[in-house]
């Protein structure tokens, strides 16, 4: 066992746990009610204050993948009429729903309302269309611009700002609750405390040895911070898992005895061969200082944060500018650019994933700007996030021996 | 007429854009905006006195030799065909590219050419996902007033709203002769075959508004001239390829093997709006509030208020289609993900469909003929 086991995960785990009781809750009972939402530049903060309880389909997704449940829900959704080339993440929660399974065995609730934030994933819109079609919900698109220049607009804050009304008033009407804005101000005072706590652990990882893996670690920190990032038990969560890694820190811990190699990480990761695809960088030392994955729920590292002074505009801000999928692909560019300098990396991983154009769609591209405009070594492999039939083990494992022994024979070269 | 025809085809084929070149040569001053489908707004453009150039990836004209790896596998060919052009100079005579949301390889890609040509002007308009909210008609016309100042930078000129208001009369006519001729093809295929309406309108993707509607008008008079027998067939509606195209030789296939193509989304852009545009009024809003509200139904425009699968099936009623096939270019996303939603609608109508997949350089067909072949004969004897 290589990765760091302590407290972090434990708790973690029951705040999963605890999150799908209250699903569970919600579907034998009808309270709270339950409202679906993407992970991505989301608005969950407006759901907390009616005291609703977000599912979200990619969570069920990656879960199913990572217990080895994913290959059935998808082979039943490509018998349903997905094509094999369709998001895996999709078919894996359609085709559990048409199996009828869930990834705890509990059972999932009917939302009230299928609220689609569109932060730039075109499949997002597809998925809670075809989810409101199968459970008959009524959907809302809470249509975010796409950010196609530095900073939003007045118009994109405006429009996003307009539409959050507008689901506040669906939300009463479905419901026949009372929006908030006490809760609503405190929603937001959690997101903005647990992103600072986020943030400096990311920053933990600049120094050496890196007290934990910014893309094997930062998944099981990705859990809480989706389901309660809104909530006191968040706040409380990443407190803890602060100290623990400063006090690691501290003592100059890193993740192994020794780190050899610093890599930043681009793409998701193959959830069905989470632990060999992790074993192939222990094998090395390697650690990833910073991934671009890490930051679908929010890019919080260079500082942006909610703030309840402005609940409304920075719920917007948010959905616009920072999370990693309302932004563009050069933008992609620049913030590896930044980890690789910042963080002292010494190589890109670019981890190319036949779902998710979002992700891979150009990633040669991305490789060579690395490589030819800016020098840095870099490793391109190719699999999946969900489907567990793309994933080449020997073939992904030569590539990234090749890529370390070559990277040290460079470290070598340089340090005689 | 054939001599038209063969122009029209000339025309779509040509990676040289010739027409571009040749109008650049005879407007010195005059810049030319590439767009990626589906749809864009090409009254801004026109009205900057600039030429609108619909831009449909290169077809079979282009050997991949530098995009293939910039994009990888399970990509669709038109982003890489797209990219390639651009990697072999073929965009030299366009001086922007225009892209808007459409799917997420396409947003990609807009960045990519971003990168790789620093020297052209690059913009993504972001057209609402959410036309029912009373926020998207001002959003979008602030969308369409900002791509009017980069496009005002770029020519060095204003642009006057009578200037739009003019173009907008002049593409309110050019998509009015196209419904015309389309619901024409649908009252008599045998009279407008489908590659010939296909070559027809998807020229105009290369020509100014006014040289293009000049010729369909030309067209419309040959038409109208041909000595044309019904044949024995059976009436088919063609979705699912809004923006990579099929090849030429695949449409005539269709046909041959026994189909009627009633209606199909092909180059869809070009007959975007069901009604006219507003020319009175402001400009900017009317174009805002025509996407909104009377755009036709299309696997990249997303409306809360009806779902594409009912849509569809309306589609069908309207052109008395008595099938429909899915024509879907590899990888593309959008179109898979649509197709699950129509095939639950069509099985609940009990209207028969097929599926099938093509990529824009593809030039044997010989498994296709055998599936549409089939597929004819079993509606035959029914
Ligand atoms: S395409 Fe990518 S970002 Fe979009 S839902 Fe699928 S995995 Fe997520
Ligand atoms: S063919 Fe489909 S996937 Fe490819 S760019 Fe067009 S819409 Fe996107």
């Amino acid at each position: 066992m290589t990765e760091y086991r302590g407290w972090i995960h434990q708790r973690q785990k029951e705040l999963m746990q605890q999150w799908y009781a209250r699903l569970d809750e919600s579907a034998r009972t009808g309270w709270p009610p339950a409202v679906c939402l993407m992970i991505s530049g989301n608005c969950v903060e407006v759901l907390e204050a009616f005291g609703i309880v977000p599912i979200y389909p990619e969570v069920n997704a990656l879960q199913l993948a990572i217990r080895h449940q994913s290959l059935e829900p998808i082979l039943t959704a490509e018998e349903f009429g997905y094509a094999t080339d369709n998001c895996a993440y999709v078919k894996a929660d359609i085709g559990a729903y048409l199996m009828g399974v869930t990834p705890t065995g509990g059972k999932l609730p009917r939302p009230v309302l299928v609220l689609c934030n569109f932060v730039g994933c075109n499949t997002y819109i597809k998925w809670f269309e075809h989810v409101a079609a199968f459970l008959e919900a009524p959907l809302y698109v809470l249509d975010v611009p796409f950010l196609r220049s530095e900073e939003p607009s007045p118009a994109d804050v405006a429009y996003v700002v307009a539409q959050l009304h507008e689901v506040v008033q669906r939300i009463e009407e479905i419901t026949g609750l009372r929006f908030d804005m006490d809760r609503f101000r405190e929603a937001v005072r959690c997101s903005q405390q647990v992103e600072e706590l986020w943030s400096r652990i990311k920053h933990l990882a600049q120094r050496a040895p890196s007290p934990f893996d910014a893309y094997f670690d930062a998944i099981t920190l990705m859990g809480p911070l989706y389901v309660h990032r809104a909530r006191p038990e968040g706040v409380e969560f990443f407190r803890l898992a602060l100290a623990e890694l400063e006090a690691k820190a501290a003592r100059g811990e890193g993740v192994y005895d020794r780190e050899d190699f610093r890599v930043v990480i681009e793409g998701p990761p193959p959830y069905p061969y989470f632990r060999v695809f992790r074993d192939m960088f222990a094998r090395w030392r390697a650690t990833a200082v910073a991934s671009t994955y890490s930051t679908v729920g929010g890019l919080w590292e260079f500082g942006f944060r909610h703030d309840p002074e402005k609940p409304f505009e920075t719920v917007a801000l948010h959905m616009l500018a920072h999370n990693l999928t309302n932004r563009s692909y050069l933008q992609r560019y620049d913030q590896i650019r930044r980890y690789v300098q910042q963080w002292h990396a010494d190589g890109v991983i670019i981890h190319f994933v036949k779902s998710c154009r979002l992700f891979s769609a150009g990633q040669g591209d991305m490789r060579d700007y690395f490589t030819k405009v800016l020098g840095v070594p870099t490793l391109y492999i190719e699999s999946d996030l969900e489907d567990p039939r793309y994933f080449a083990e020997a073939q992904i494992r030569n590539r990234v021996d090749a890529f370390f022994e070559a990277l040290e024979r460079h470290k070598h070269a340089i340090a005689m | 007429m054939d001599e038209l025809l063969r122009r029209c085809e000339e025309i779509i084929r040509d990676v040289n854009f010739t027409t571009v070149r040749r109008w650049k040569a005879e407007h010195p001053d005059g810049k030319a905006i590439a767009y990626f489908p589906v749809y864009a707004p090409v009254e801004v453009i026109a009205a900057a006195e600039m030429l609108p150039v619909g831009l449909h990836g290169a077809g079979d004209q282009l050997e991949l030799q530098h995009a293939d790896a910039r994009f990888g596998s399970f990509i669709c060919s038109i982003v890489k065909t797209t990219l390639e052009l651009g990697l072999t100079g073929h965009l030299a005579p366009f001086d922007g590219l225009l892209f808007s949301s459409i799917c997420d390889s396409a947003r990609n890609l807009c960045f990519v050419l971003k990168r790789n040509f620093p020297q052209l002007y690059v913009d993504f308009l972001h057209l609402p996902h959410n036309v029912a909210s009373a926020s998207s008609r001002e959003f979008l016309r602030s969308e369409y007033a900002r791509l009017k100042a980069a496009l005002e930078r770029l020519a060095e000129r204003r642009i006057e709203d009578e200037q739009l208001r003019e173009m907008i009369v002049r593409y309110n006519e050019n998509r009015r002769l196209i419904r015309r001729l389309y619901e024409w093809r649908a009252e008599e295929p045998h009279r407008i075959r489908a590659w010939e309406l296909y070559v027809l309108v998807r020229a105009g993707n290369f020509l100014p508004v006014e040289e293009h509607t000049a010729l369909l008008r030309q067209a419309q008079e040959g038409f109208a001239r041909r000595q044309a027998k019904p044949r024995d067939s059976i009436r088919v509606l063609v979705e699912s390829a809004f923006c990579e195209q099929p090849p030429l030789g695949l449409i005539r296939l269709l046909e041959e093997a026994g189909c009627y193509i009633v209606e199909e989304d092909f180059t869809l852009g070009r007959r975007w709006f069901s009604e006219d545009i507003p020319a009175s009024g402001d400009p900017l809003w009317a174009l805002a509030e025509s996407y909104l509200e009377r755009s036709v139904v299309s696997s990249v425009r997303h409306d809360g208020r009806r779902p594409r699968s009912r849509a569809l099936i309306e589609k069908v009623r309207a052109r008395r289609a008595q099938a429909v096939i899915f024509l879907i270019a590899k990888f593309c996303e959008p179109a898979y993900f649509d197709y699950v939603l129509f095939k639950r609608e069509l099985e609940r109508e009990g209207i028969p469909h097929l599926l099938l997949e093509f990529e824009e350089k593809m030039y044997t067909f010989e498994r296709l003929q055998t599936e549409v072949e089939t597929f004819v004969e079993a509606l035959f004897f029914e």
